[in-house]
């Protein structure tokens, strides 16, 4: 967990979560996940009937790779909440790097906290993630 | 979509955080994880999104004896899905997933057995250029433990587009 006299407004986590994200990936995630939807794993479904250029990740992949950097700055079990929006797709061979930035320390319900936006960026600096998060600090 | 038993295994919690690209031995390692303060392996921030795979009418998975299934097999296409079976926490179920939030209340742990209820939230509708007409719609689902306490409340919304988005 992170210390409250060792951070401040401002700062920021930075990591890559996935290089040239492979089909593969998206298919382990749907395994995990349950989500079958061919639009991510089914390549003539989703060219040929679908009308998409590829198969693409699932939101909720991009969204787990995110939490991953997330979870690697703030601490196992600190989080409060953890939001986002997709706001662009992510296909095979992205590379994804996802940033985290402290916007304000405070209090909440008598423990420490702080707010965090969060961006994930693909590898023509696109977002493809905009996001918020709250989690506990120690004093 | 309501989900009378959500069984939370170590197992399903490692192939999950593997699929999200993390290595944190909290999700993995059972002796790592009992000397924490979480005293044992805890769900990565985004796992309620698989509690699918234990909603029976969940209609993103190919069913045993079922209906048929609309991906490829010998024909580019296969049968339609039927629109009515079954949601799920995310918005993968109503169309695209335009934005998911979760609020956490309590760890989630291996052992845990969930359930989980969903409501629908607002709905709205918006005007794309890659997309033409959006009807966004949102649901709310709530995780309990099996000592009735709330752990999670995940805010899930869909978009249904008119055509297909390529960025």
């Amino acid at each position: 967990m992170l210390k409250e006299n060792e951070i401040k407004v401002g700062d920021t986590h930075t990591a890559v979560l996935v290089e040239d994200l492979k089909r593969t990936q998206i298919v382990q995630y749907a395994g995990a996940s349950g989500d079958y939807n061919p639009l991510h794993t089914d390549e003539i479904f989703t060219t040929q009937v679908a009308g998409y250029p590829s198969v693409f990740a699932h939101g909720m992949l991009s969204m787990g790779l995110t939490g991953t950097m997330l979870t690697d700055y703030v601490g196992d079990g600190a989080l409060k909440k953890y939001g986002v929006r997709f706001t662009n797709q992510v296909w095979p061979g992205d590379t994804l790097t996802g940033k985290a930035t402290i916007i304000e320390i405070r209090e909440e319900d008598g423990s420490k906290v702080i707010d965090l936006m969060i961006e994930t960026t693909n590898q023509n600096d696109i977002a493809v993630i905009t996001g918020s998060a709250t989690a506990t600090i120690e004093a | 979509m309501a989900i009378d038993k959500f069984l939370v295994e170590a197992s399903h919690i490692m192939m999950f955080a593997r699929s999200v690209g993390d290595a944190n031995p909290i999700y993995h390692d059972e002796d790592y994880a009992k000397k924490t303060d979480l005293g044992g392996i805890i769900a990565p921030p985004t796992f309620a999104q698989s509690s699918a795979q234990f909603d029976p009418d969940y209609f993103l998975r190919p069913k045993i004896g079922g209906e048929g299934w609309f991906g490829s097999g010998k024909e580019a296409s296969g049968a339609k899905p039927s629109k009515d079976s079954g949601g799920s926490g995310g918005g993968a179920a109503m169309g695209l997933h335009a934005e998911q939030h979760f609020e956490y209340h309590k760890p989630v742990k291996a052992g845990d057995i969930l359930t989980a209820t969903t409501k629908p939230g607002n709905s709205w509708e918006k005007e794309s250029k890659r997309a033409g007409k959006l009807k966004f719609s949102e649901s709310v689902t709530e995780y309990r433990n099996q000592d009735g306490e709330l752990v999670i409340t995940a805010t899930g919304v869909g978009v249904q587009t008119e055509r297909a988005v390529d960025s």
